[in-house]
């Protein structure tokens, strides 16, 4: 058995003249839950396709599980579980129904009302699927990726425009999937999702892979560990910044500089002792531990959520 | 224990159905109204005397008195000028000027005028005196089978066969396409030939009560006959719910929305709602386009349902239109396969 999941090289797709995924390069062991993280249109559903067998590359292999979609489709689909990105189920039939329905479809795999119970939906076992919320509406499409009790486990942005509260429970669904054992790949925008779920991140930015590292050690690779931000009146000059103790860097981004810095205390003092000699009024400040995000921003110069 | 995958689908499909009210409306209740409502408009009627006019003048009054010993005419004497209006908007469909020799103003591309004319004179000629060289009698025709209605119920149950095929292949699969159902069912194990399949399947299970529906209605309402063999009639209709059910998959093997594939329905069954029969017979269309009409197949579904259910033909007499039948269909599931979208 190996110990790679899931492995590909260089993989490439192009849609007319957009290059959706340019040479992507990945390795995902065996029970481990790995995260592809970047913003929209950065390629992740694209590729997650490409390794789930629903689209083929232009170039580049795959091999899941020791198999290629070429030959081993068949034995793959029974292996593998799949929640895409926005598929609606059909709106009258039960949850039971539902579920009942993707059952049919393996050969072997778990209980329906088993499945219901791990992700928190026997109480709407009757229910049809129009009526249920958003949240419990991505809980049953988790359900039909792990009827068939999947090795791999291929959930595309789980919690895409969910609240909080419903985020949380998606959250906890993944993670007792995870106690399981098998292994996951989800793709997401959120850092939080990321940092909290997976063992490992790649950071996704134009169909390449720019960063690839435990959410810890993208952290670490910062130099910093906090991140702070400031509001001032007039602009400070950056490069001034930049050259006080303990700031690793220095940007600003509408109006709101944001320093990295290894030590809080021993960048704060100087900082202020800047701006008070420069005659800089102070209007905010802010300070948190750096996040993905703050990888992201400096790796791209974008956010996330830019698309 | 699971199901097999294609008795799930073919439930599903099936579940997705009667929720579905307004498909229950279409499919059960609407063709019942439409029955009823043409069984009343065309009952059996009394015939109706045809209305003459006699134009005023001399030997008006005898003319009308001749004309009324006929109960099929309807005489009336009107100034020249009312009878010329008369004729001209059909409130009559004939006009009488008396005269020593009588004149027939009428319009001969009426076919009531025309017999109007004729028995007109055949009423004159005898009150004149003409007597005929030989008797004649007459039978009238009353027999079930023969009225508009047993003419209609076989048309409007192919026509039901042909739009719920269609319609509720098409839009199920069509609304299933474009919210991403089908790429995720076939990132499941599921074979996509069960998929269709229990499309058709699932068809024939809700083609017993739509059939059983219509036609029991028409038989205890107005005593439409089902004159051939119940089996005859099950094996038509199965074949023809499942023909219309492989070209409603073609139809909807490509469109990505409701307006595409609702555009292409109309545009597959326009033509057969108007030259295949179901209102009035196609033979009133110019010989040149019978071999084109008789090749739709719902021309040759309804002339198999109307020859098993009112002259309770044999299978093999309509031979022919069931394989006209059974060829749309499956040509159209082959075609269907190869082309389906799924994602």
């Amino acid at each position: 058995m190996s110990t790679i999941a899931i492995e590909c090289r260089g993989l490439t797709k192009r849609y007319g003249d957009v290059v959706a995924v340019d040479g992507l390069d990945l390795s995902v062991r065996t029970g481990e839950c790995f995260g592809l993280l970047g913003p929209n249109g950065a390629g992740k559903t694209t590729t997650v396709e490409i390794l789930e067998g629903i689209s083929e590359p232009d170039s580049g292999g795959v091999v899941i599980l020791g198999e290629s979609w070429t030959n081993g489709a068949a034995s793959l689909r029974e292996r593998i579980g799949i929640q895409l990105q926005e598929t609606q189920l059909a709106e009258k039939l039960t949850v039971l129904e539902t579920i009942t329905l993707f059952r049919s479809f393996y050969r072997r795999g778990l209980e329906p009302r088993d499945v219901m119970r791990i992700v928190r939906l026997e109480e709407k076992e009757k229910a049809w699927v129009r009526k249920l919320s958003g949240g419990q509406k991505q809980r049953l499409s988790l359900a039909a990726a792990l009827v068939g009790d999947p090795e791999i486990l291929f959930l595309d942005e789980p919690t895409t425009g969910l609240d909080p509260q419903a985020r949380r429970q998606v959250w906890d669904v993944i993670a007792e999937v995870r106690s399981r054992g098998g292994t996951v790949l989800l793709t997401t925008h959120y850092m939080e999702e990321a940092e909290r779920l997976c063992e490992r991140v790649a950071i996704v930015d134009r169909g390449k892979v720019i960063a690839l590292d435990t959410p810890a050690g993208l952290i670490a690779g910062l130099g910093a560990e906090h991140v702070l931000e400031i509001e001032t009146d007039p602009a400070p000059d950056l490069a001034r910044l930049q050259g006080l103790t303990g700031v690793r860097h220095a940007r600003i981004d509408g109006g709101i500089v944001s320093l990295t810095v290894g030590e809080v205390h021993v960048a704060v003092p100087a900082l202020l002792d800047e701006l008070a000699a420069a005659s800089i009024g102070l209007k905010r400040l802010t300070t948190h531990h750096a996040t993905l995000e703050d990888v992201f921003v400096a790796m791209t110069g974008r956010h996330l959520r830019e698309s | 224990m699971r199901a097999h995958p294609l008795v799930e689908l073919t439930r599903v499909k099936f579940l997705e159905f009667i929720r579905e009210p307004e498909a229950l409306f279409w499919v059960l209740v609407f063709p019942v109204l439409l029955s009823l409502a043409l069984g009343i408009a065309f009952r059996a009627r009394t015939p109706q005397a045809l209305a003459v006019a006699v134009q005023d003048g001399a030997g008006a009054q005898a003319a009308a008195a001749a004309l009324g010993n006929d109960p099929g005419l309807a005489p009336r004497i009107l100034s020249e000028g009312e009878a010329r209006e008369a004729l001209r908007t059909g409130k009559v469909a004939l006009v009488v000027i008396p005269g020593d020799s009588y004149t027939y103003w009428f319009d001969p591309s009426r076919d009531d005028s025309r017999v109007a004319r004729l028995a007109a004179d055949a009423a004159l000629q005898e009150a004149a005196g003409r007597k005929d060289p030989r008797g004649a009698a007459v039978r009238e025709m009353t027999e079930k089978g023969s009225r508009y209605i047993d003419f209609l119920v076989p048309g409007l149950l192919g026509m039901n066969l042909m739009g719920t095929g269609m319609w509720g292949i098409g839009f199920s699969i069509v609304t299933a396409r474009s919210r991403g159902l089908l790429k995720r069912l076939i990132a499941t194990p599921m074979r996509r030939r069960d998929f269709l399949l229990a499309q058709m399947l699932g068809r024939l299970l809700f083609l017993i009560p739509e059939v059983v529906v219509l036609v029991g209605f028409a038989h205890v309402a107005f005593g439409v006959p089902i004159a051939g063999s119940i089996a005859a009639l099950t094996l038509v209709t199965g074949l023809g719910g499942l023909a219309f059910t492989g070209i409603g998959l073609l139809v909807a093997a490509r469109p990505r929305t409701i307006e595409g594939v609702s555009g292409l329905m109309n545009f597959v069954m326009l033509p057969m709602w108007i030259f295949s029969g179901v209102f009035f017979s196609p033979a009133r269309f110019p010989d040149a386009l019978q071999p084109a009409i008789h090749l739709l197949p719902l021309t040759a579904l309804n002339d198999a349902l109307r020859a098993v259910m009112i002259d309770g033909t044999s299978l093999s007499a309509v031979a022919k239109d069931l394989l006209v039948v059974a060829g749309w269909g499956a040509a159209a599931f082959a075609v269907a396969l190869k082309l389906f979208r799924w994602k």
